[in-house]
Parts: structure tokens; C-alpha cells; sequence
């Protein structure tokens, strides 16, 4: 299987992602933000961090990067694009999931583990996953997702939210809301759900000296459902 | 402008040190030229004051590559691999603007170690305010963090450990201590030394512009009631553009197209030109035109001493800089090429096809002041008696509470978790435990980096003070089971011209070189921040130290977490019961006066390498140093980490329990054994002679002191990790 990280500038968890990819069986591409065209891939990533330092709004300026024409080409035909954290910034800058993501509830750069529940399964990116709960990675400074009274409406028709924040045991409370998300969402899918963006990272949690092993799971699942 | 006397002394120079300038030049120099020596020659770029003493420090050792010299230190971690480390203050942008301070700070240091070639793979910082009861410790504590995260965050390194600390003495001059560690290769290391001549020198990275001109002389003098004026020396600094000529400078260093690299850090194009055309023996010229300006019609002076931040003067070899332009340009970085090596030994300005400056280097660097400053000893203060009455009406259940949440010991995850400490996907300990952790990437290895200081047992007698920091850090490598290799140090004291001032920093000095000495754990790098006081009130002594060390199978971490229910705890090293000193004496018996603890340097080296056998022979669970707030505190930590209590034995030596608990005895640690090891491990202590004592034995949820005395685990985390939260909120 092949897969595509794309490296903007300002772009830092891009070797993370790679090696995450790599370790599971991908055969993974590091691709620059100013070429044209994407390499034949079966996912494409784009991974943390803050592409142009985050300045203006964070994403807004890499989601007119040059390749972004051919990333959002290869998800309207159906490609697997996964955006994470800085990623998923710049898939709502570029309008392939709907939503923004605004400065956290208390104001403050986030780093921890948080708890999350993953109960939408009908998608090649949790399908199969055998369990709901997972303990994934955080670390940023505006995941506080937010959209239209119309847009929720719609995105929960078409259940496109992908994975909430809650607690060790899947409640989906407020106050298990680490950065005041509407709804305690953490990742939300275009309604093809071949999009795919989430502020946890996944990527920091694929082995068991690091802050989890759940990541494993994730990417171990991700790659059996594209084969 | 006509220089004279009152326009030196205007720039922060003497006026012995203005005569020896007229003297060095044979005539007055210029305005710019006045700017150059004046960046040169003050405290922070000359270590004048310093300089004399620092020499007596132990540099050199068998795995030291690089020691105090270079933009950083650099050891030697085996296999061809080297780390490049090393701390820095500031202290006075700081306290000025706290954001902008902290992050520069952190940029500047980041630069570093990256200018040696090395990626940087952890940030740690020493931060140090005043009373949380001071008006403006609040803010200053939440722009300081803000301020560190905001530019290691995006840099994507992680912040792997730190300190914080609250005093009086800070009040008025806080402490920002930065440190990063970097990764190389032996054989891809760079320095700033010149050589050959007509090489072309290259400027990249940020333009110039007017921020931060004489940022060094500020960092040189005392705070008074104009601070605020001075707001426009303090930097701003640019995260992003540092992340690009992080990603640029590795680039160009896969080549060989570099001679010779320096970041344009204190006194910036001054001093990076100045230093690599000193180390090369060689003469510089420089056409200040063509150097990237950020605002129109900058003149020489502001040019040369301006301190943008994210920016390299670079000597190249000949012919490659088309090369090196390609890749700045792909990163969208300034790149000129603003002038050339010669054979004057002079640094020669030019600017609109005028010489506007030129200076013999030797002046500027080698005939720069050095001072042998008058100083103090420091008598080591009596012993308090205390009266077993003193304590009798003391419930250690209240004690414990008021220690555990004193902002001097209670949790700091408030701060640490602004920052990143997960990126780059190789943090095997994160920040709260004795020292960070990450691997070297793609090996086996782990490197642990610790910070520590410790302003009040320095003030009460420097030398121990000195000699107790070293330790301290050592025992922090120890618990970790890293194997300390070599420290830099972050020396931040008052008023040089201050004899008791000069004389803390002076016998600090003297015990930090007797401790790393007798350790065998050398100093590679390191700096020094003076006249960190307000009006004539310096701060306590506060030099920090940050260690490294080396875990050669990162599987034999040790973290501080209690693991198993029936697992025994053992004290390391002997308790004598010094209460002097302790935040014992200082917040419950308002006790100031007396020695700080004796550090003995036989059992430290005796008792740590000890310890290091039992973890390479699997039989420690888990381990902590015992340090501020003695021995309850310690195993309190352990108890809330792991989420287990502990039944504690009398015990059996004849103190009383107060001292038992409380008392910050050195060289002590506290290790978790299987039973089922006890007389493997008790083995092994005893033919080390290493002193030891059975504290107690692992259980469930409480911490049980005595038949009267018990503590819930859900208690100890309420007092320990809730108040830094409740406060900054």
C-alpha cells in the first residue's frame, strides 16, 4: 500500500507520520508542498504541525499550497485523505470537511492524552475496529470545533462526525471536553467519508514506551481495510 | 556623531574602559565603531568578570567532543553519535516583555545547537518568579510559558522537563533558563572557526531590523524605575522562520559546502563576524548593504547591532553559493553573500562604497577587559538546635499538606502541558518524573536531560550550594538510570561589582568545579547572566545546572511510579535529620537562618553508581532522588505517580520522626525491589558499602505513616496537583 505525507513549511510532525506509516506497511512518500502532482498513492496525509507558523488562521495559507489542487482532485475522486491536527486545519480551510476549529475554550496549548469514542464503523478508516474507546494523543492550541447551527444538522444526517472526546468509558460529557469542541467533536468525515480530519495524533502512540499503543491499532486496522 | 567620554559611559562602557579603547586604536573611534566595542566588551559577550574564575571549571573528559568556546557543548553518546547541548538565561527581555523574552530565549538557544549541525530533540527551561503573592507574578508566570511553548511548540521539539521556582528575591528580576538538546553525527559536526582567504561570508535566514539593538548591554546592567523604556530592546521572535532555516541549515550541512557557521545570537552580525574571523585568524570585510533590512535607511551602527532574530552568517567555500542560494530559496529565506575573509585582522565595514568602520579583532576579543573582582567569603552559618519541643505539637498530616501544596513543590503539569512534549514521536519520559527522556532516534538508546537549581542552600553557603545542584542533578540522571555524562550551566547571580554578590558567584563556581570534578561529569557549555537584581537587591544565587546522560537500552528506563502491591521500598543513603535549610525549616518552623545540608561526594558518586548496577541487573522497579521537601515528599510523589500507598516501618535509627520525614539529608534516593530481589539487592548494597534502610512496603491506596497517622492517595493528589491550577485561574 501506498501512502503520501505531504511536508508544507512550517509542517512538523511529518517525519512522525512517515514513520508511523512505514512501521505498519505502508510504503510512504514525503511529498513538498510546491510540486504539482501527487504521487500514485492509496492515502494521503496531511500531518501537524503549523504550516506558515499558523499565521493568519492556522491552515488557511497551506490550503492554497500549489499540491492542495491535486489533493483535493484525488479526495473528489474518491482518494483517502487523512488530515491531522494542523492537517485537519487545513482540510476545513480548504472546504473538504465542513467546520472550522477556533482557539481552544481556555486559551491554552493542550498536550496529553484524552479518551475518545469512535462509533461510526461504515468507513474504510474504522471499519472493522473492535473496539469504541480508544486513549489517543493531543497537542494544540486551536482544536475547538465549531459550525453552523445548519452545518451540525446536516453533518449529523449524514453522520459525518467520526470521533467525539469522552471519558474512559465512552460518556461523551462536557466535561470530559478537553478544548470546548461543539458536541466534544475530535474528527469529523466529508460525507463521502473518504476525508477524513481529527485533532488527536495517532502517530505518537505506536508503541508502548511512548503515550499509548492505541495508535497501533488505528494504523494496523487503517491498512488491512485498503488492502 | 563625535564620540566622546559621555557617549561611551552613555553606551555602558567605563571610562578606564573608553581610554583603553582610544589606547587599542590610537585614536577615537567612531559611532559605530563605539557601538562595536561597546557590544563587545560588556558583560554578556566578554564575560569580564567571569572569565577568571570560570576557568578553574573541569572542561575536558573522555566523552566531551567540544567543550565551553563553541555555540555549545558536545559529548560523545557511542556508536557515532553525539549530542550537542546547552543552556542559556533570559532573564532581563523576560521580565521587560515575558512572551517575547521567553520565546527568543528558546529560539536563541534552539539556534545554538543547530548551528553545530545538530537537530535539536529537546527543549528543557528553568524558570524562576517571585512570590505567587506578588502582583505581577501571575502574569509574568503565564507570558513566560506562553512564551516558551508558543516557539518550541512550533518548532515541533519537545519540551521534555524543567523547573519552576518561587521566591522573594525574584520579585523584581525574574530567571528564564533555556536548554536544548541536538543530535549529530560525530563526523558532521560545525564550528564557527574561519579559515581560507576571499571566502565569501553569507547572511541568511530573517532581514534586519531595528529590534533588539543593544539587546546584550541591557542583559549587562540593573533594572531601575525605567524598565518600561526599554521594551524596544527586547526581541520579537519568529517561530516559523526558525523552523525554515532549521530544515534550510540541515540541507545545506548534508554537503560540504560550509566553512564555517554562527548564528547572529547577542550583539548579532557584531559578534558572529567578530568571532569567526577571531577563530580563524583572520580579517573580515563586510558591505553592510548588501545585508537584508527589514526597514529602510538603517545605518551601519543599527545594522551591526541590531538583534533580529533567525539569522546565519555563514562562511562558505568557494563556488557554492549556487548550491547553498537553491536551497534558501526553497525554504523562502534571505540569502546574500555580504562579504569576504582577508588577510587584515581587521574588521572592515563598508557601506555606500565608504569604510565605515575598521577595528583590529584582536582588541575586540583578546584585549578585551577581564576583571579580578573583589569578593566575599561566605562563613558557613551555625547549626539551629532543635528541642524535640519544637516539634511536638506538629501533626504531620497538616505538615505534609502545607509541603505538598507549597508552589515550590506542588505539580506543574499546569505549565508542562502548554508545551509539546510528545513530537517527534520518541519521548519515553515526559515532564513531572526526575529527568526527560528521549531516544536517539531509530536506536536503542535514550538520552535523559534534567535541569536543577538551588537558590536557597547557595545563599545560605554558595560552595555547598555549588557543590549540591551537581548533585542533584546527577541523582536526578541516577533515578532515571541514565548514566550522567557532562553538564552546561546557567550561572545567574547579582551585581559583579557587588562584593557579596561576587562572592556567592565565585564560591558557587568553586563548589559546582569541586562536585563535577570529583563526579566525573565535566562542563561543556554554559553561560553566565550578571546584575540580575533591582535597584541594589540582587537575586539569591541561583546558578542552574542541566545534565546529560546516556541509557544504553532504553527498555531499562526507570520511571518514579510505585508499580507492584508487596514491593518493597528502600532509602538509599543514610538520614542524619538536617532540617537547616529545608522547606521544612522555611514554611513551617519560619526558620531562614543555618547551613544547607552537606553534600558528601564519596557516598553521591558511591550511592549513584550503585544504584546504576542494581538497574542494569533489572531489579529496580522504580526510583526517585530524595530532594526538596526530604523523604515523605518524595515517596508522596511515587504514591500519586503510581496510584499506590505504602505501610511505612518505624525507624530504625534514633531521630526523631520529624527529621525522619522531612529532613533533606543528600545523596539519598528511594528504590522499589521485588521481595523476592531483597537479599540479591541488600547484597549488593552492603558490598558497595552503600548505607540503606527498609522504608516500607507497597499497598493499596493509603499512605500509612502510623498507628494514628494515614493519608488516601485521592488526599496527597489533591494537595500536590491542584494548586498551580487553582492559582493561575
Amino acid at each position: 500500500m501506498k501512502s503520501a505525507v505531504i511536508t508544507f513549511p512550517g509542517s512538523n510532525c511529518d517525519r512522525d507520520m512517515h514513520v508511523a506509516l512505514n512501521k505498519f506497511g505502508f510504503k510512504n512518500q514525503m511529498v513538498w508542498h510546491n510540486d504539482n502532482e501527487l504521487p500514485k498513492s492509496d492515502l494521503v496525509v496531511l500531518p501537524g504541525g503549523f504550516s506558515y507558523g499558523d499565521y493568519l488562521r492556522c491552515g488557511s495559507m497551506a490550503s492554497k499550497s500549489k499540491i492542495m489542487q491535486s489533493v483535493i482532485k484525488f479526495a473528489k475522486s474518491g482518494g483517502l485523505v487523512m488530515g491531522i491536527c494542523n492537517g485537519f486545519q487545513i482540510l476545513v480551510e480548504s472546504g473538504l470537511v465542513p467546520g472550522v476549529l477556533l482557539r481552544n475554550k481556555y486559551l491554552e496549548f493542550i498536550c496529553k492524552n484524552v479518551f475518545v469514542k469512535i462509533d461510526n464503523k461504515d468507513n474504510p478508516y474504522f471499519k472493522n475496529l473492535d473496539k469504541e474507546v480508544f486513549e489517543f494523543h493531543i497537542a494544540h492550541n486551536e482544536g475547538n470545533y465549531f459550525c453552523t447551527n445548519d452545518q451540525l444538522k446536516e453533518i449529523e444526517d449524514n453522520n459525518q462526525v467520526a470521533i467525539y472526546y469522552c471519558n474512559d468509558n465512552g460518556k461523551t460529557e462536557e466535561k470530559f471536553n478537553p478544548n470546548g469542541s461543539l458536541k466534544n467533536i475530535a474528527g469529523i468525515f466529508n460525507k463521502k467519508k473518504n476525508v477524513l480530519g481529527m485533532m488527536p495524533h495517532p502517530e505518537r502512540m505506536i508503541d508502548k514506551s511512548l503515550s499509548g499503543e492505541d495508535g497501533s491499532l488505528f494504523f494496523k486496522n487503517l491498512i488491512n481495510n485498503i488492502k | 556623531m563625535e564620540v566622546n567620554e559621555q557617549i561611551a559611559i552613555d553606551h555602558g562602557l567605563k571610562k578606564e574602559e573608553y581610554k583603553k579603547i582610544c589606547d587599542l586604536l590610537k585614536r577615537v573611534p567612531n559611532f559605530t565603531e563605539l557601538g562595536i566595542f561597546s557590544a563587545m566588551w560588556n558583560e554578556h559577550c566578554s564575560y569580564k568578570s567571569s572569565r577568571l574564575h570560570l576557568k578553574k571549571l573541569p572542561t575536558s573528559g573522555k566523552k566531551v567532543i567540544q567543550g565551553p568556546g563553541e555555540n555549545a557543548g558536545v559529548i560523545d553518546i557511542e556508536d557515532g553519535d553525539a549530542i550537542v547541548f546547552k543552556i542559556e538565561s533570559h532573564n532581563h527581555p523576560s521580565f521587560i516583555e515575558p512572551y517575547q523574552g521567553a520565546a527568543t530565549g528558546v529560539g536563541g538557544i534552539m539556534r545554538d545547537v543547530f548551528t553545530m549541525g545538530a537537530r535539536p530533540i529537546a527543549n528543557l527551561n528553568s524558570i524562576h518568579f517571585g512570590s505567587s503573592q506578588h502582583k505581577k507574578t501571575k502574569n509574568l508566570l503565564r507570558g513566560v510559558v506562553h512564551g516558551i511553548g508558543g516557539y518550541g511548540n512550533c518548532m515541533g521539539v519537545p519540551t521534555i522537563a524543567g523547573q519552576t521556582s518561587f521566591d522573594n528575591s525574584y520579585n523584581g528580576n525574574i530567571l528564564v533558563n533555556a536548554m536544548t538538546l541536538g543530535l549529530v553525527k560525530k563526523n558532521k559536526i560545525f564550528y564557527s572557526k574561519a579559515a581560507g582567504l576571499n571566502k565569501p561570508v553569507i547572511y541568511v535566514g530573517s532581514k534586519t531590523g531595528r529590534d533588539g539593538i543593544h539587546g546584550a548591554s541591557m542583559a549587562s546592567a540593573s533594572f531601575d524605575e525605567k524598565i518600561e523604556e526599554k521594551k524596544p530592546t527586547v526581541q520579537v521572535g519568529d517561530p516559523f522562520t526558525e523552523k525554515l532555516l532549521l530544515e534550510a541549515c540541515l540541507e545545506l550541512m548534508a554537503g560540504d559546502s560550509i566553512i564555517a557557521i554562527q548564528d547572529m545570537g547577542a550583539a548579532g552580525l557584531t559578534s558572529s563576524s567578530i568571532e569567526m574571523a577571531s577563530k580563524g585568524n583572520l580579517g573580515i570585510k563586510l558591505n553592510l548593504n548588501k545585508v537584508p533590512c527589514r526597514e529602510s535607511k538603517m545605518t551601519p551602527y543599527e545594522i551591526m547591532l541590531s538583534e533580529s532574530q533567525e539569522r546565519m552568517l555563514i562562511v562558505l567555500e568557494n563556488g557554492k553559493e549556487d548550491i547553498a542560494k537553491k536551497i534558501f530559496d526553497k525554504w523562502d529565506l534571505d540569502f546574500a553573500v555580504i562579504g569576504r575573509t582577508t588577510n587584515s585582522k581587521n574588521i572592515e565595514l563598508f557601506y555606500d562604497e565608504k569604510k565605515v568602520a575598521s577595528i583590529p579583532i584582536n582588541t575586540l576579543v583578546e584585549n578585551s577587559p577581564m576583571y579580578d573582582r573583589k569578593w566575599k567569603k561566605t562563613k558557613l552559618p551555625k547549626k539551629n538546635k532543635y528541642k524535640k519541643g519544637n516539634f511536638n505539637n506538629l501533626k504531620i498530616k497538616d505538615v505534609l499538606k502545607k509541603i505538598l501544596s507549597n508552589p515550590n513543590i506542588a505539580s506543574k503539569e499546569w505549565i508542562w502541558q502548554q508545551y509539546d512534549h510528545t513530537v517527534m514521536g520518541d519521548t519515553i519520559q515526559k515532564p513531572g518524573g526526575d529527568a526527560g527522556v528521549v531516544r536517539v532516534h531509530g536506536t536503542n538508546k535514550a538520552v535523559a536531560a534534567s535541569v536543577d537549581s538551588s537558590a536557597t542552600y547557595c545563599w545560605a553557603h554558595p560552595i555547598t550550594g555549588g557543590k549540591q545542584v551537581v548533585a542533584e542533578n546527577w541523582r536526578n540522571l541516577i533515578s532515571v538510570g541514565a548514566k550522567p555524562i557532562a553538564i552546561t550551566n546557567c550561572l545567574n547571580f547579582g551585581s559583579p561589582e557587588n562584593e557579596n554578590n561576587m562572592g556567592e558567584f565565585v564560591e558557587c563556581v568553586q563548589g559546582i568545579g569541586e562536585a563535577c570534578k570529583y563526579l566525573n561529569f565535566p562542563v561543556v557549555s554554559g553561560n553566565v547572566s550578571f546584575y540580575n537584581q533591582t535597584k541594589d537587591i540582587g537575586i539569591k544565587p541561583t546558578p542552574s545546572i542541566g545534565g546529560v546522560g546516556l541509557i544504553k537500552d532504553y527498555k531499562k528506563m526507570i520511571t518514579m511510579q510505585l508499580k507492584e502491591i508487596n514491593n518493597v521500598v528502600l532509602i538509599i543513603g543514610k538520614t542524619e535529620g538536617h532540617i537547616d535549610q529545608s522547606i521544612f525549616a522555611r514554611i513551617i518552623l519560619d526558620e531562614k537562618n543555618g547551613p544547607p545540608p552537606e553534600v558528601n561526594l564519596f557516598n553521591e558518586k558511591n550511592n549513584g553508581e550503585t544504584i546504576l548496577k542494581l538497574i542494569d541487573q533489572d531489579l529496580v522497579k522504580s526510583a526517585h532522588d530524595i530532594s526538596l521537601g526530604g523523604m515523605i515528599t518524595a515517596i508522596s510523589k511515587m504514591c500519586i505517580k503510581g496510584n499506590k500507598g505504602i505501610r511505612l516501618n518505624k525507624s530504625k535509627n534514633l531521630i526523631n520522626q520529624v527529621e525522619y520525614f522531612f529532613s533533606e539529608d543528600q545523596g539519598r534516593y528511594l528504590i522499589e525491589i521485588n521481595p523476592d530481589n531483597l537479599k540479591k539487592v541488600t547484597k549488593i548494597l552492603n558490598d558497595n558499602s552503600v548505607h540503606y534502610e527498609e522504608l516500607g512496603i507497597i499497598i493499596e491506596n493509603d499512605i500509612i505513616i502510623d498507628e494514628k497517622t494515614k493519608l488516601t492517595i485521592d488526599e496527597l493528589k489533591s494537595y500536590n496537583t491542584n494548586w498551580l491550577e487553582n492559582y493561575m485561574n
